[in-house]
């Protein structure tokens, strides 16, 4: 009987230690957490969601974008490189090779791959020296270029 | 026009409201819970199923040696092709054709012919290669597993399979491009959908490609097509390219 209840004592004395060890763990910040900027605005969520859905909203939109065409805007992986790029020491944008990268923050210590940056540019374009998608003047189609500067508010 | 008449209120505010309707809008329901408004998607959607898009090659005008258009397209979709390399990708590529017993030569590009009825769609298993519903042929390439049974059943020979690692500052932001996936012209979709046309067509000084809309009898494509004798490669496969040749005058 007295061994039993020792051994009782003892599982629960680690479980404790455990859950109090978690507890301080997340008052010490153990994990790490990638600098957000707040001067640049609210994110499209707010940060709790973020961290759940993030992933989510972003293959919803990657399906949007691939069957529907539906490209930038919030949801775009362009838009969280323009609010969340790290520069690195040289002042410039680190791309995703760098463990400073704020997708990598997080991801390394999860120990998830993110596969986006295989094939998407990691640093924000402006950094890539992309500035935007050029077109020579006058191959727009008719029919856009009368829908933009009527968006514009030019001439109908 | 000058004063706010009632008339010009309204147009403003129809303006507004197209502007705004462009921006997504996510609404939150309770905390966790939130609701991605479907039809705000839909008014931002680029693909009309009204319209098919395609090319008309003139290859009288078309030039051999010339390569503006594969120039072009090597640079708006960052792909390269090294000399010799049996691995290269390439996604446009000039040919030169002649007749051996005439000696009547001429030269055109072949990409992606974009077809009606795609093989490379019949074939895939993953879903990855996909026809827009504006007629459009891509692959989605995060879903391409890298199979490469598209390549084998395209008979246009239009598709390459990515071998090589893109470095990083090879890549461009609109038109993203994966080790270990296929892929091929995709009509630069993204231009056309912000409303221009494709790099080659925009490339080619000698007007040697007309791009444009075959659903749309008033468009330039369609009337050149109603008017002069075109043919696609071919054509006795059944798939219908959304890509023709012609000997324009």
């Amino acid at each position: 009987m007295k061994p039993r209840l020792t051994r009782l004592a003892a599982i629960f004395g680690i479980g404790l230690a455990v859950a109090l060890g978690a507890t301080a763990g997340r008052a010490g910040e153990v994990a790490p957490r990638p600098i957000i900027d707040k001067t640049k605005g609210d994110c499209v969520l707010p940060a709790d969601q973020m961290r759940r859905e993030h992933m989510n909203i972003l293959k919803h939109r990657r399906d949007e974008t691939m069957y529907q065409g539906i490209r930038g805007g919030k949801q775009s992986l362009r838009a969280c490189l323009d609010c969340h790029a790290v520069k690195g020491d040289d002042g410039k944008p680190v791309s995703i090779s760098s463990p400073k990268h704020f997708c990598r923050v997080c991801h390394d210590y999860a120990a998830v791959k993110v596969d986006c940056w295989d094939c998407h540019i990691s640093v924000p374009d402006k950094a890539a020296g992309h500035a935007a998608l050029k077109f020579r003047a006058g191959s727009m189609r008719a029919e856009a270029s009368g829908l933009k500067s009527y968006l514009e508010g030019g001439d109908k | 026009m000058s004063g706010q008449t009632p008339d010009t209120r309204v147009d403003e505010a129809r303006r507004e409201f197209l502007r705004n309707a462009a921006t997504a809008s996510v609404l939150t329901l309770a905390p966790g819970v939130t609701l991605m408004t479907a039809g705000v998607s839909e008014a931002q959607a680029k693909v009309d199923p009204g319209k098919r898009w395609g090319m008309l090659i003139d290859t009288t005008k078309c030039t051999s040696g010339c390569d503006k258009c594969v120039a072009a397209c090597k640079a708006e979709n960052g792909w390269r092709a090294e000399e010799g390399s049996p691995t290269d990708p390439q996604w446009i590529r000039k040919v030169d054709v002649k007749d051996p017993k005439t000696g009547f030569a001429m030269s055109l590009p072949v990409m992606c012919q974009h077809c009606t009825n795609p093989p490379c769609v019949d074939v895939c298993p993953t879903g990855a290669s996909m026809q827009r519903a504006d007629g459009i042929v891509l692959v989605n390439r995060h879903i391409c597993i890298g199979c490469r049974y598209c390549m084998m059943a395209c008979p246009y020979k239009a598709r390459s399979f990515a071998h090589e690692e893109v470095p990083e500052n090879e890549k461009v932001p609109w038109a993203p491009r994966g080790q270990g996936c296929v892929e091929a012209c995709t009509m630069c979709v993204h231009r056309v959908d912000a409303g221009g046309i494709p790099a080659c067509a925009e490339a080619c000084d000698k007007g040697a490609i007309v791009f444009g809309d075959l659903n749309d009898s008033a468009s330039e494509i369609s009337k050149r097509l109603a008017q002069f004798p075109s043919y696609q490669i071919r054509a006795d496969l059944g798939c219908d390219p959304g890509v023709r040749y012609a000997r324009l005058p």
